[in-house]
């Protein structure tokens, strides 16, 4: 007999990670993790100290196809097991995105199943009931990765999500990129820059919090100011000839972002007056981040949802988990003329 | 033997149901529509369309022919993921085809021919050729290349070429010298008469590899700048 539920296909590509997943819906509701399979072109960009767009977009065509393979080996299934195919419509790099539409609607098309373009954004916030099950009825999420850093609240994952605050200048991602190409450490900066400030300080230099000024944006966030801070204070080491103490440089550094962040989190969550907190994105996985959002969640009496970080990164399984919970919204599918919308507003879920 | 024909080389979005018969290709049904900024949305339901006014389903299909190119990278790769993707759902071979072969092919004649299209930044895409083989393709004459349209006289000298096909023939028809003619996309009988003879022996497609032609824009990054104003400066005056 076959198992109950239905299949939905998930596709990413808005930024430099191919993604393909495959998630079960459960006929309650629930969803099940079957298949994320991942290919990136992240070691063709470290040179260039960025995701070069026209790079990434040559590396999901080659991809595409055998990364949809690799999945369905994953979970032992057959293309025409699939009754629904999601993919990231944006935001994200316009030619990365194209590719993935594209690709979509072939395999919708040839299936004859529904296609829905959705919500790059949702999907960073749909990963987590794949690891802890449904959200509550209303939530925050904080989402943070070299392209992204924002509060989002979420009533609704099918279908209602409002942006609270949002980075005004870099991603905190960026900045992490930024400083360590500085101190000469390599991309991206994310896992260096935090294992070196195992080794430092963190209170060894008194780095800007942005945008915490009581007449500031309350739920904002800025992180070039602290970007430029860094490196000033690295220039003017060089210049006095003094050793750069790269260890107590990231540990400080890296307490700045995850005091602001954590910070205005558990602030917003308190202004909201919700229980829980979600933090995805690929910074979610450093270290500093999720101890003091631990801490401080526990002080405030929230409940602290963090995915594992190979969900917390883009793939192709949070795309598939949110297009199984807009399938078992009853959401009608989109129309099979969607563009890729490489500036997506979040409060749009599903392309119409 | 029906065949899918894609191509989004050009600003045109081509999807096409061909039949090849002894005869050479035969155009089932076909839509084309001539918009630069469309490919990603339109390539897949235009194919359905055809598939449907056809009466055909795609798991009829004994091949898809997706031309590689040259083209602007972004709508170029509409074509190539969707024939790949065609491809593995209906576990179909797919036989890329260079797009400029595919205009070649469907040109009246055999005389010595120019195909141009639009490779944007003041460039074209160029290809020239012979006369049409057994099957329908013309014979190469010079690799696909993209150089400014002034320079291609030049790599024409000794050809005899006298006409131009493709959608920069008309555009560059002084600077070119040649004489227009159709058509100036791909068609869907093109792609597949250039294709005809692979198809036929049942060959191995080759790698499923864009024609791009030019490298990605990136430059390796410099030393981060300065951020401390007038550093420099100021330890000069003190």
């Amino acid at each position: 007999m076959p198992e109950p539920g239905r299949i939905v296909l998930g596709i990413e590509t808005s930024c430099d990670e191919t993604g393909v997943g495959l998630v079960r819906l459960m006929p309650d509701g629930s969803v099940r993790l079957l298949a994320d399979a991942v290919a990136s072109s992240v070691d063709q960009h470290a040179r260039f100290g960025g995701v070069v767009p026209e790079i990434a977009s040559r590396a999901h065509l080659e991809a595409m196809a055998p990364t949809a393979r690799r999945a369905l080996e994953q979970a032992g299934l057959e293309l025409s097991d699939v009754d629904a195919v999601a993919v990231t419509a944006g935001p994200g790099l316009a030619g990365a995105l194209m590719v993935g539409v594209a690709a979509a609607k072939a395999y919708a098309g040839a299936l004859g199943v529904p296609l829905y373009g959705v919500n790059h954004l949702a999907g960073h916030v749909a990963v987590d009931t794949l690891e802890h099950g449904r959200l509550p009825a209303r939530c925050l999420a904080m989402l943070v990765s070299g392209g992204h850093t924002q509060l989002l609240s979420v009533a609704g994952i099918a279908d209602t999500i409002t942006q609270v605050g949002s980075t005004i200048d870099d991603a905190a991602g960026e900045a992490y990129d930024k400083v360590a190409r500085l101190l000469e450490l390599p991309y991206p900066g994310g896992p260096p820059i935090d294992s070196m400030a195992r080794e430092g300080d963190a209170h060894a230099i008194a780095f800007p919090r942005g945008l915490t000024g009581p007449r500031d944006a309350r739920h904002d966030f800025s992180f070039s100011g602290l970007k430029t801070a860094v490196a000033r204070w690295v220039e003017q080491a060089r210049r006095e000839e003094r050793e750069v103490p790269v260890a107590d440089v990231c540990a400080s550094f890296q307490e700045a972002v995850a005091d602001v962040l954590t910070a205005k989190a558990v602030r917003a969550a308190g202004d909201l007056d919700v229980d829980t907190l979600v933090i995805s994105g690929g910074v979610a996985a450093n270290s500093r981040l999720a101890a003091l959002a631990a801490d401080r969640c526990a002080a405030a009496g929230l409940t602290l949802r963090v995915p594992r970080p190979r969900l917390c990164t883009d793939n192709g399984a949070m795309i598939a988990a949110l297009g199984a919970h807009v399938l078992a919204s009853g959401a009608e599918p989109s129309p099979p003329n969607i563009p890729a919308d490489p500036g997506l507003p979040v409060e749009t879920v599903v392309l119409r | 033997m029906l065949v899918i024909a894609l191509d989004t080389s050009t600003p045109a979005v081509t999807a096409g149901l061909v039949t090849l018969e002894d005869g050479g290709p035969r155009s089932l049904a076909e839509r084309v529509t001539v918009n630069p900024r469309a490919h990603g949305e339109l390539l897949t339901p235009q194919l359905l369309e055809v598939l449907a006014e056809a009466g055909y389903q795609l798991g009829q299909v004994g091949a898809i022919v997706v031309g590689s190119g040259p083209g602007p990278f972004t709508g170029l790769r509409v074509g190539m993921v969707t024939a790949a993707a065609l491809g593995h759902a209906c576990a179909t071979r797919v036989y890329p085809v260079c797009s400029l072969d595919a205009i070649a092919a469907q040109t009246p004649g055999d005389d010595p021919l120019l195909v141009a299209t639009d490779a944007r930044r003041k460039e074209v895409y160029w290809a020239a050729y012979g006369a049409h083989r057994p099957g329908g393709a013309r014979a190469r004459l010079t690799e696909p290349g993209v150089e400014r349209p002034e320079n291609v006289p030049g790599r024409l000298d000794g050809l005899g070429v006298r006409s131009a096909a493709g959608e920069m023939a008309l555009r560059h028809r002084e600077v070119f010298a040649l004489d227009p003619v159709e058509p100036s996309y791909p068609t869907p009988a093109g792609l597949i008469a250039a294709t005809a003879a692979e198809l036929r022996a049942g060959a191995a497609p080759q790698p499923l590899v864009p024609l791009y032609l030019r490298r990605p824009d990136a430059g390796t990054p410099g030393p981060p700048k300065p951020v401390s104003a007038g550093t420099d400066i100021d330890r000069g005056r003190t």
